[in-house]
This record gives C-alpha cells, sequence and structure tokens, in this order.
C-alpha cells in the first residue's frame, strides 16, 4: 500500500514523487509532466492524484512558523497536520475554527478543498478563517493571498484543489475554548422531517450539529437516524487531551470487501438502536466527538483492494427534503447500503472559493463498496436527483462525476482557469475540465 | 533545562529530536550550513515550547570554525551540557572508488570532522564535570560491505573513537552516546526504495532523545538491528567476503 493514493483508493494512480521539505525549495523542474500537490492523501477521489504526473509530496512542510497565545493566530508550514495544530493549541484555551471528521487532513489541504465541519451553520467553511498563505507558481513567484491582498488567488485558491500553485504555508485564526471537552447530546428520531425541524431547532442553540442517518431504512422510518449537536463545555477543567492517535488499525487489506449488503443492514438496523433512550448526554473529549473514524487507523481498507466511492451532495432549501427523500430511497431500494451515511444542514455564510462546495442547503454524504457498475449506476441515479434539485457534488469526495454534473455544480469554473498554474493539473481536473493536461 | 547543541541540525533526525527537546522546553543552538532553514528550525522549535533557540553558521568541514563556534554557542546559551552530532552525507560509493577525492571528502565530513568537534566538546565537558554527547554513527559502520564501505569507514571511526572517549569519560560522569540508527526515512535516502525496514525520522528520534536523557552507551534503533547487526558480525569473513553485501 503505497502512501500516495486517494482515500478511497480508487481510482489507482502512478506518480512520480518529488518530496518539498524546505519552503525555500523550487518546485521540480519542467520535464514536461504536470504536477500537483499532495497532502496526506485524505480526499476520497482522485482530486489529490496526477495518474502519470508528479506528486509534489508536502508533508516534510511540517513546521510551525508562529502562534500568538493571547490573539489565537497560528502561522504553519503547508504539510501540518490539523491533529499537529490540535496537540499544540488547545492545552493553550484554542481550537480549530472549522475541522472535517478527520484531524489527519494537512492545513494547505484544507484549505485546497476549502473544507466544511459541523460548525458550518455558524462558521461557514474553513476559508473563512484563513487570514493569509503563500502561493508558490511554477514560475518561482511567490504571492501572499488574503482576502485583501491579492484577493482574487486567494479566492481562486480556497477550494482551488491545488490547481493553481502550491501553497507553502497558511495563517489563520483560531478560535477560543475553555478546554478540550464537548457537551454533546445524541437524539434519535424516527423520520427525515424530525431531522430537518431538530436540525432548525439546533441552529440557534448548538455550535456543532450532524445527523448519522440509517440508509437501511425505508417506507414511514426514511432517514431516520440519530441526530447528534454539542457544544464547546463552558469552564471544563483542561484535563489532557486522549492521544489523537489511531487506537486500532486495520492492518493489511482483507481478500473481499468486508462492506456488503447483509452487514450494512445488521450495521445499520444495530447503530440505530445503539441507545436505549431517546436522548442521552454526555461530556466528551473533542477526538471522541469530532474525529470518531480516526479511532480506527486505515479504516478505509475494510473496504477491501478495490476501494470505496464517497459521496456528497449539497440539496438548496427548496429541494431539500424532497430530494433527500428521493436519494434515501435511491439507496435503500438498491440494497447496496452506506456504512455511513451524514446529513447536515448548511448555514447561510458565503463560502470563500471561486470553487468552495458549501452553499445553503442540506449536504448528505454517503460510503459505498466498489462494487463495479451497479455502484456506478446508483450514484449515476443520485447525480440525476441532484441535478434536478439545482445541487452540487462535492470535488474532495468525487471519482467518477460528469464533465456536465462538474459544471452544473459549480457555473463558475471557467474563472478558475486563468489562475491554474500552467504547469500543474490533476486526475480530477483532467476528468472534469476535459483537458488533456 | 538541559543547554543542547545540535550539529547538522536540518538534517531530518536531527530535526525531529529537536522537537522532542523543544517540548521539554529546553535551550537550543542550531548549527548547520544553510542558515535560512535554521531559521525555519528554530521558529518551529519555539512554538514548539523551546526556552530559547540560536541558530549558528558553521561548516564542519572547517575545522577552524569548531572552537569560535563552540565558545560562541557556550557564550549564547550560558553554557553548553549536551551536544547532538548529527550532520553528515551519504557518499556514493561506486563514484568514490573511481575517485581517491571523493573518498577522502566523504571521510572528511563523516568521521575526521566529527573527530575534531568531539575532541573540543570532550575536553570542555572534562573540564565542567559533566554533559551528554550523543553521535549519530550508523550500523553501516559495524562490517565492511562492498555496497558501501566508505560511509561504513567513516562511521566506524566514529563508533570506535565514541567508544574510547565513553571509557575516558565515563569516570568523571560525563555520556557518550553512539547512535546506530538503521534505514531512515530522510532526504538523504529519498533515492532508495523503501521496505519494512525502514524507520521514520520521528520514531528514531524518540529512541534517541531516549538514550541522551538516560545516557545509554549504544543505541541501535530501530532496536531489531542490534540483533541483525550481532548476525551479520557473526559471519565468519571467509563467507563474508563471498556475499553480496
Amino acid at each position: 500500500m503505497t502512501r500516495y493514493e486517494s482515500w478511497g483508493r480508487f481510482p489507482k494512480a502512478t506518480h512520480d514523487v518529488v518530496r518539498m521539505n524546505w519552503r525555500d525549495m523550487a518546485l521540480p523542474p519542467d520535464s514536461g509532466k504536470s504536477m500537483l500537490p499532495f497532502g496526506n492523501g485524505r480526499s476520497y477521489g482522485d482530486c489529490c492524484l496526477n495518474d502519470q504526473g508528479i506528486l509534489v509530496d508536502t508533508r516534510g512542510l511540517d513546521r510551525f512558523m508562529a502562534f500568538d497565545a493571547g490573539m489565537g493566530t497560528l502561522r504553519c508550514e503547508a504539510g501540518v497536520l490539523l491533529s499537529e495544530i490540535l496537540e499544540l493549541v488547545v492545552p493553550r484555551g484554542w481550537f480549530l475554527p472549522v475541522t472535517p471528521g478527520t484531524q489527519f487532513v494537512t492545513i494547505a489541504g484544507a484549505v485546497a478543498n476549502d473544507v466544511h465541519g459541523k460548525n458550518h451553520h455558524r462558521a461557514g467553511t474553513i476559508g473563512r478563517h484563513i487570514t493569509c498563505f503563500e502561493l508558490l507558481r511554477s514560475d518561482g513567484t511567490r504571492l501572499r493571498c488574503s482576502p485583501t491582498e491579492n484577493p482574487d488567488w486567494f479566492r481562486a485558491t480556497v477550494g482551488g484543489l491545488g490547481l493553481t500553485g502550491l501553497i507553502t504555508w497558511v495563517e489563520l485564526q483560531l478560535k477560543a475554548v475553555s478546554g478540550p471537552l464537548i457537551d454533546q447530546e445524541i437524539i434519535r428520531y424516527g423520520r427525515l422531517e424530525e431531522f430537518f425541524r431538530l436540525s432548525r431547532e439546533s441552529d440557534t442553540t448548538h455550535e456543532y450539529t450532524v445527523a448519522w442517518i440509517d440508509c437501511a431504512a425505508t417506507g414511514a422510518s426514511l432517514g431516520r437516524g440519530l441526530f447528534m449537536r454539542g457544544n464547546d463545555a463552558q469552564g471544563a477543567q483542561a484535563r489532557p487531551a486522549k492521544a489523537g492517535g489511531a487506537r486500532l488499525s486495520v492492518p493489511f487489506d482483507p481478500p473481499f470487501a468486508l462492506v456488503n449488503g447483509p452487514s450494512l443492514r445488521l450495521f445499520n438496523a444495530l447503530y440505530y438502536r445503539k441507545q436505549l433512550q431517546e436522548r442521552v448526554r454526555s461530556t466528551v473529549h473533542y477526538p471522541t466527538f469530532f474525529y470518531p473514524l480516526d479511532a480506527i487507523g486505515a479504516w478505509n481498507r475494510i473496504y477491501g483492494s478495490n476501494g470505496l466511492l464517497q459521496y456528497q451532495c449539497v440539496i438548496p432549501h427548496r429541494h431539500e427534503e424532497t430530494a433527500m427523500r428521493e436519494i434515501l430511497g435511491q439507496i435503500a431500494g438498491a440494497g447496496t447500503g452506506s456504512f455511513l451515511a451524514v446529513l447536515k444542514v448548511f448555514g447561510d455564510l458565503p463560502s470563500p472559493g471561486l470553487l468552495s462546495f458549501p452553499r445553503p442547503g442540506a449536504t448528505l454524504a454517503l460510503d459505498f463498496p466498489n462494487q463495479g457498475q451497479r455502484t456506478f449506476d446508483l450514484l449515476d441515479r443520485l447525480d440525476a436527483i441532484t441535478m434536478a434539485a439545482e445541487g452540487a457534488l462535492y470535488p474532495a469526495k468525487d471519482a467518477r462525476m460528469s464533465p456536465d454534473t462538474f459544471r452544473r455544480s459549480f457555473p463558475d469554473w471557467r474563472q478558475l482557469e486563468r489562475f491554474i498554474d500552467p504547469r500543474f493539473s490533476s486526475s480530477f481536473w483532467r476528468r472534469v475540465s476535459g483537458e488533456s493536461r | 533545562m538541559r543547554k543542547v547543541l545540535i550539529v547538522g541540525a536540518t538534517s531530518a533526525i536531527a530535526e525531529a529530536t529537536a522537537r522532542l527537546f523543544a517540548a521539554d522546553g529546553d535551550r537550543l543552538c542550531l548549527a548547520g550550513r544553510n542558515v535560512t532553514r535554521l531559521k525555519a528550525i528554530a521558529e518551529d522549535l519555539r512554538v514548539r515550547g523551546a526556552a530559547q533557540v540560536e541558530t549558528v553558521a558553521l561548516d564542519a568541514n572547517d575545522f577552524s570554525q569548531h572552537e569560535p563556534v563552540l565558545s560562541q554557542v557556550a557564550q549564547a546559551m550560558g553554557g553548553l551540557d549536551t551536544v547532538l552530532i548529527a550532520h553528515g552525507t551519504l557518499p556514493d560509493q561506486t563514484a568514490c572508488q573511481a575517485s581517491v577525492e571523493m573518498t577522502l571528502e566523504a571521510i572528511t565530513t563523516n568521521a575526521l570532522s566529527v573527530i575534531a568537534l568531539l575532541t573540543l566538546i570532550a575536553n570542555r565537558f572534562e573540564q565542567q564535570g559533566s554533559g551528554t554527547i550523543a553521535v549519530i554513527s550508523s550500523v553501516a559502520g559495524d562490517r565492511g560491505r562492498q555496497s558501501n564501505y566508505v560511509y561504513g569507514t567513516a562511521k566506524g571511526a566514529v563508533s570506535i573513537f565514541t567508544q574510547g572517549l565513553r571509557n575516558r569519560l565515563a569516570r568523571i560522569g560525563v555520556k557518550v552516546v553512539t547512535i546506530k540508527p538503521g534505514f531512515v526515512d530522510t532526504p538523504m535516502t529519498v533515492a532508495f526504495k523503501k521496505g519494512a525496514l525502514w524507520a521514520t525520522p520521528a520514531a528514531v528520534a524518540t529512541r534517541i532523545h531516549r538514550a541522551m536523557a538516560k545516557g545509554e552507551d549504544v543505541v541501535y534503533t530501530p532496536w531489531f538491528w542490534r540483533w541483525i547487526m550481532a548476525i551479520i558480525k557473526a559471519v565468519p569473513e571467509s563467507i563474508f567476503k563471498k556475499a553480496r553485501l
């Protein structure tokens, strides 16, 4: 298993790898091959791949540059992991302003995908909290970008999928917390309408909201699940946070996918009943709340060597309930199920990137074992529903959307072209833009 | 609080080890040729908790710099009690075989400059009656092999020199730690295909940091190299000389 694959392990790709270990290093000289920055390989599809080209591995850029513990501003190199930031700042009373569902992404990867989290309704995407970064272009130019300095480059690079150049360092504004603990509440709910009701109600009372959906449920139970909401625990004793690293790990590829129809139906049915009471409140450490899957190292291996396909769409409010119903109906009908189905309502704060995914509406994330054509056919049917509802797909999760779906998801995509570095490309970009390099 | 000098501080193993000293709140002085990069590391170590981080330009092969730099370092930190010598190169064996100049340069960088520095540091620590000196040698110094014997010669010299120094200074309480890493995935070894025996700089650094804190003698890292090298050293020369190693 190579480090240079995407988290979904599909599609497969081969690369030349160049390691970028110092900010003052130059990008590799022109060999006729295109290049793409590579962080920690946690995007799912092919936006972190550059088949037959060069990957510039940025994990060696893992130095902090400045931390103002009074103001909560942090500047660090591109390849620093969110987990490394948390280890540094949580004991000093700060937290990431926005975090995705894994802490094992690099900060520059988070910027390049303009990631969102459970507090999107309050904080928007991570791009809104990035105060500055440096962009290294293949001609050697170094551009300082912020919302006010080179703002057009800032807008193109936040959510720009690594195509506009290599981010060498990032400065962000952290948010103050009183400790490493989260007060969480998990509410079992029985139908999709209840999710939307709970979500509306919680948006004003809770910093973090998300729901896990039982996607094997049908009929009146369609969309049932566990609604999880939380707030930073106030005045909590600053107990040391548990180590963020994986406690268990999947050590090898099982000969076939352990995730299949029957196991998924069973898992979903059991997980829905994991708590007997309708509501359970508890105070937990932040990794338990934000990163439950990080506790199992290399969990993507349970899908076998064919890998998994993630699917994440956003549906505007006016269509959200009907479209989600259709999508969940399709999935339950296909019997293929999803291990992790996550539903969240985005807030209205504008995303700063030209190609940012989050926009007002409801977002659903699913993962499917790659069972070949039947999985692709199902995802095409989900695309049709999303497109009819004027929604969009998330590039960071995608390995198969059509150029047409991409263009309808990101009507401004053409504007990105003039910012793309002439020597940069990705498998994803070639696929959706139809360009050869 | 230790007052630590790291020579060759931009090496991946040295940098990873420096982070552990920084987390302990120690004072650090980073020596190396590339001052821009030393400064990038210094910024990082300050954020990670080092009480003080200084940088100093040093070309280890310019022996005349050694004494003035050591004095400067001791002055900047208000003393010196811990040294990690980590600089080195991995010479191209085939190229060395064709060039006396390259062979001697590899020996100078990897052995003579280390021995010169150790001589000065040992005398300082002997005089102050305390201190810890750690040197990154290599498993390659345990036995000469056709694929890597120029590097192995230099590292073997360093291993024996530190062994002698340890014997000389043990009585007065100065610790000398010989570190013998196996394969480590660093920029120095970027051209090699990596397998199961390869370790990360962070893992090796953790071991070095512990060995320095405890004042251990000879440390193989990762640990299994002690046994691998014990077997390799035990093979009779009559057989070993015919092996393709």
